[in-house]
């Protein structure tokens, strides 16, 4: 396969429903994501974040084993380990050696039921690396319930949840309930990953939630521009893969992960030049 | 402190007992802290400064006794308290806004989409223009020297506009040009708003001008006493388990100073460990109920 081998039906190919389907997905995907990686930044939680995808793939490999839907399974796992590292309390998100201990054997467990049966077999690949273009309607209204619950949960929980994610003892002592805010910060960011495994895979759904928002916040100082930003980071990212896939023969988790590296890779230098000429 | 500034008392603490972990911090705390004050939590290391003060917030539960502050169970009367944990702005997403971060001290605690109110900017903005970081609103929290960052921590409680500030090493990390900078907001704080202050310190001496008292953890227990009554050579000595000495300089000021290697000059005001002990132990040095 030439990588280079340009498509000259690409524009078919995004005409195409499931194309379409994959494009509202990936604008779905972007807003969860973007509104959830500010807070896993704050919280210093990306491991935990990270975590939680690999604690959902016994779930969704159990699921293809039991004839569900592997959404069905890979929410249920990551709400399970959500509440379990939630209820352990923010510090517990910090402790690194359990929750990748926890992830390793997860992984494990995934590969075990995986190989219990052919298609889970078949359908680990898309579970760890993602298939956004075989999305299919129903998940395309699961994602637009998921973000209308999420952005209702965030407009009703934002300052104490911004405020606990800062500091927890301080948010504590002026009344704020940081176990309630850690409990659903956890469940919101499983719900999170439930829709953007599909896009990327568990496995690289670090450059979808955490890489973004790691960019805003170079970009930006505000935590809802900073949103927004990641946001739109996602999106061109999404987006972008999807349009590059139908151009090059490359698989648009590839390309999603890569403009997404890229473009924080860009922030990075930028802010590094800038910092140096304002130091002279 | 002036007479007519003494109201209730702000902290009161009733045979109080705190115990983590099935080993027992400190014991047997009965004492009272004047409204209007500006009081230092001293003791060494481990000796329970910090716990102490997450008592009094409501951080910590007590295992026996009692702790009310501004009239309420601890814990009850969070609105009016300001708070700035030990390092508090080093362990912050630093990438947030200055202005941001102060505003979180108004309407941190807010449930529901509010958009924040002109008056709540305005509560923040006299933070920090109080702290003297009002032009910092743009910058980042990470773009801030340790002793702008103490500031903003500060701007960030007296945005809440508490009754009591509360501060956990507030003069830690920073150099000396910051640490009188900290001390002359905080003296400001007393003098003009009447500020009820609390803050845990492992170094007396850069605050000593503007302590009223001090809660000394001695031998397991805390006691209160005004701080004149604490620059005792003996008590400090004991204290803090090294020699210390209290000399008054020409400004009238004391210093708690730690002897040098070289054999002891001069005359010095020492009481032997044991004679200290047994003036604790009969209260002498608790009758700070005024």
């Amino acid at each position: 396969m030439n990588v280079f081998f340009f498509d000259s039906h690409w524009l078919e190919t995004l005409g195409s429903p499931f194309m379409l389907k994959a494009l509202i997905a990936g604008a779905l995907i972007a807003v969860a994501a973007g509104a959830m990686g500010y807070f896993t930044i704050a919280r210093h939680s990306t491991f935990a974040a990270h975590a939680l995808a690999h604690i959902g793939l016994p779930g969704a490999t159990g699921a293809v084993l039991l004839g569900l839907p592997v959404s069905a399974g890979l929410g249920l796992f990551a709400l399970g380990g959500a509440l379990v590292i939630g209820a352990l309390g923010k510090k517990a998100s910090e402790r690194e050696i359990a929750t990748g201990t926890v992830l390793a054997f997860a992984t494990g467990l995934g590969l075990f039921f995986a190989r219990l049966s052919s298609s889970a077999s078949q359908q680990m690949q898309a579970i760890l690396f993602g298939s956004i273009l075989t999305v299919t309607s129903g998940q395309v209204v699961g994602f637009a319930i998921f973000d209308l619950a999420l952005v209702a949960a965030l407009a009703l929980v934002y300052h104490p949840l911004l405020f606990s994610s800062l500091d927890e003892q301080v948010a504590q002592a002026k009344g704020v309930p940081i176990g309630v805010m850690n409990l659903i910060y956890m469940a919101l960011m499983a719900g999170v990953i439930t829709i953007a495994v599909p896009a990327v895979g568990t496995l690289l759904i670090f450059a979808l939630i955490v890489t973004p928002a790691a960019t805003a916040n170079i970009l930006v100082a505000s935590p809802i521009k900073a949103m927004a930003v990641s946001g739109l980071d996602c999106l061109v990212s999404i987006w972008g893969g999807l349009i590059l896939s139908a151009m090059f023969p490359a698989p648009p988790s590839f390309i999603i992960v890569t403009l997404s590296t890229l473009m924080w890779g860009l922030a990075m230098g930028g802010s590094k030049l800038s910092a140096r000429r304002a130091r002279g | 402190m002036p007479a007519d500034k003494r109201g209730k008392d702000a902290i009161v603490l009733t045979d109080a007992s705190i115990a983590r972990g099935g080993r027992t911090i400190w014991s047997r705390g009965t004492f009272a802290i004047p409204t209007g004050s500006v009081t230092a939590i001293v003791g060494t290391n481990g000796a329970g400064k910090t716990t102490l003060m997450k008592a009094e917030l409501g951080l910590l539960s007590l295992s026996g006794g009692s702790v009310r502050v501004l009239d309420r169970p601890a814990g009850a009367a969070t609105r009016l308290i300001g708070y700035v944990p030990q390092s508090y702005t080093s362990e912050v997403d630093a990438d947030l806004s200055v202005g941001q971060y102060v505003l979180l001290g108004v309407n941190g605690t807010r449930f529901g989409p509010r958009r924040t109110s002109p008056t709540e900017r305005d509560h923040a903005r006299r933070a920090m223009a109080f702290t003297g970081i009002g032009d910092r609103s743009e910058a980042r929290l990470s773009e801030l020297s340790g002793g702008l960052r103490q500031r903003a921590a500060i701007a960030q409680a007296l945005a809440g506009r508490p009754r009591l500030l509360m501060l956990d090493e507030p003069l830690a990390n920073l150099d000396l040009a910051s640490q009188r900078e900290i001390v002359h907001v905080l003296a400001r704080l007393n003098r003009e708003l009447g500020m009820t202050i609390q803050v845990v310190a492992h170094d007396l001496n850069m605050l000593l001008p503007i302590l009223d008292g001090a809660v000394y953890l001695l031998d397991g227990h805390p006691h209160y006493a005004g701080i004149h009554e604490v620059m005792d050579s003996g008590l400090l000595t004991h204290l803090y388990g090294t020699q210390v000495e209290v000399v008054t300089t020409p400004q009238g000021e004391m210093f708690i100073q730690p002897s040098a290697d070289a054999p002891d000059q001069g005359r010095h005001d020492l009481h032997s460990s044991s004679e200290i002990v047994n003036e604790h132990r009969h209260g002498r040095r608790t009758g700070a109920q005024a």
